[in-house]
């Protein structure tokens, strides 16, 4: 049985007392390795959970355990330790001058030794395969790269889990795609479980679990193909639904029995030329 | 965009004086200040002038980056030759223009005036020539500890100013983004009167500043998640170190120092 790492027991929050409530009694838990993806439209609560995980804010209601531990104002230095972050806006979390100040940020914070923090500078940007850029300024680097950066900073710490709010959310096409690949190779890598925060049901594909939410509460809990198969359901509480789940519906009412629903392009293709094939 | 953007006027380089320790030269610099003004006869101000030659040229930084440092101060020192050429009044007339006499002892001073000023321009701006800012920071920073036994914030304000580095060229390429979706909205940034295009910079300046106010905010939170909790218990990674060269470098300026104080004319 793996270890739960998270757990949120009907926790509720709001930011003032006469504001409306952005979380309502949610409870779910994350264990330890597990991807999971949070996805929701704009203003759902989905970036509010990361916060309250990483004890940035405190809920009003209910209780949040990281690793067997409450979060509360005297146990959040030791939960920041667990619990790594990357936000949104590449430029507004690069503290340092240079790349690898920048890493070094969250091991200075932590006491580390020089020594180890040289060493671990260098792993960590190897894994995300920035190591030929330990002394760039963060304005001659693309969005993603900074991003990179980013997850390197979180990583050299070695946090039990890292939480990705909407980190590809700024980036181009490329940046999407160059980020998506390097959490695939440092999950692989490390022990880790990857919280990922989106609106965009693209990125979901790759996690174990979807999270769904829908004005403060959890809306569904499922599979990734489970979630897809729900398209009407999911535009309806206002998600793009990704272009192949809309063909793959067409082709159903068109008559066109697929065996599964198809999460990307190569899916759908592979389903289509094996689609009279009687072996 | 902004490739050859280089904060200050540092000029990198591999030299010798690149090399020295930020606290050897803000030291030094700080005691040649005061020993420009031991010099008072050609032979102090001969060593001096040879002192502040010599660094300019280990420093191996072009000439004409050092003459731009000084363009704000030529004025300067010409203005205070002329001044003491008018004012001082020893020594023998060596010229007359109608009423008007030029004395050589307003000569040697205007000379030896203007020298000690452009000694001390020169000196100054090889620090700001050779060393990255962020460099002087950490020395500032280190040099500043003692100060945290009277509460002093010292680590803050290091800390604050290494971010502001960090963030200038952020906002001068968000200020070009702003005025050019400005000026592609009409707002006229070149011509009309200068009152006109002060009136210009206000929707330049409002949009600039909401968003400073907001990545304040974000990168607080982002550094918080990071687990900053102030300088307390804080490694670093960037490290000064005192070399050799460094000490070196002490023992000739405290030479120089002697051979000021034993060829100065009391």
């Amino acid at each position: 049985m793996r270890e739960k790492l998270i757990e949120f027991r009907n926790v509720s929050f709001r930011y003032r007392e006469e504001h409306p409530w952005v979380l309502k009694n949610c409870s779910f838990e994350i264990y330890e390795d597990e991807s999971i993806a949070i996805i929701g439209h704009n203003g759902s609560g989905k970036s509010t959970i990361a916060k309250l995980i990483n004890g940035l804010l405190f809920p009003q209601e209910g209780e949040i355990l990281i690793a067997g531990k409450p979060v509360t104002e005297e146990t959040i230095w030791d939960i920041r330790k667990d619990v790594g972050m990357v936000f949104q806006n590449p430029d507004n979390q690069f503290v340092g001058t240079t790349v690898q100040d920048d890493v070094a940020f969250g091991m200075e914070n932590r006491g580390i030794p020089r020594e180890e923090m040289i060493a671990r500078i260098e792993e960590s940007l190897t894994a995300v395969g920035m190591q030929d850029y330990h002394l760039t300024e963060p304005h001659r680097l693309s969005g993603g790269q900074k991003q990179r950066v980013a997850i390197a900073g979180v990583l050299a710490v070695s946090p039990k889990v890292l939480i990705l709010d909407e980190a590809t959310a700024m980036l181009d096409p490329k940046g999407r795609t160059e980020i998506m690949n390097t959490l695939n190779q440092v999950q692989e890598k490390n022990n880790l479980s990857l919280i990922t925060i989106t609106h965009d049901l693209h990125e979901v594909v790759q996690s174990d679990r979807v999270i769904v939410m829908n004005h403060g509460e959890i809306w569904d809990e499922a599979t990734p193909r489970e979630i897809f198969a729900k398209k009407h359901a999911l535009r309806e509480i206002g998600l793009d639904v990704p272009f192949v789940a809309i063909l793959a519906d067409e082709l159903q009412v068109k008559g066109l029995a697929l065996t599964k629903e198809p999460l990307n392009h190569e899916e759908l293709l592979e389903e289509l030329w094996t689609l009279h094939s009687t072996t | 965009m902004n490739n050859t953007l280089i904060i200050g006027q540092y000029v990198p380089g591999n030299s010798l004086v690149h090399k020295l320790d930020p606290r050897t030269k803000i030291t030094l610099i700080f005691f040649f200040v005061f020993i420009v003004f031991l010099a008072n006869n050609v032979v102090s101000y001969s060593i001096l002038a040879l002192f502040a030659l010599a660094s300019m040229v280990t420093s191996r930084v072009p000439i004409r980056f050092i003459m731009k440092g000084l363009t704000p101060v030529w004025f300067l020192i010409v203005f205070t030759f002329i001044l003491h050429i008018i004012v001082t009044k020893e020594g023998t007339v060596w010229l007359e223009i109608y009423s008007f006499q030029i004395y050589s002892g307003g000569v040697f001073q205007g000379i030896a005036i203007s020298l000690r000023f452009f000694l001390l321009i020169l000196i100054t701006s090889l620090l700001t020539l050779t060393t990255t800012p962020i460099e002087i920071t950490d020395a500032i920073e280190d040099m500043l500890h003692p100060l945290k036994k009277v509460k002093f914030p010292v680590h803050e304000l290091a800390l604050m100013m290494s971010i502001s580095l960090r963030f200038i060229p952020t906002l001068m390429q968000e200020t070009e983004k702003i005025s050019k979706a400005q000026a592609s909205r009409g707002v006229d940034f070149r011509t009309g009167s200068i009152k006109d295009r002060a009136k210009a910079v206000v929707p330049l300046l409002i949009p600039l500043f909401v968003s400073a106010f907001k990545r304040a905010e974000e990168l607080a939170m982002a550094m918080e998640a990071r687990g900053y909790k102030g300088g307390e218990g804080r490694t670093k990674l960037r490290e000064l170190k005192i070399n050799a060269r460094d000490i070196a470098v002490y023992l000739l300026f405290i030479a120089v120092i002697a051979g000021l104080l034993l060829t100065r004319g009391y």
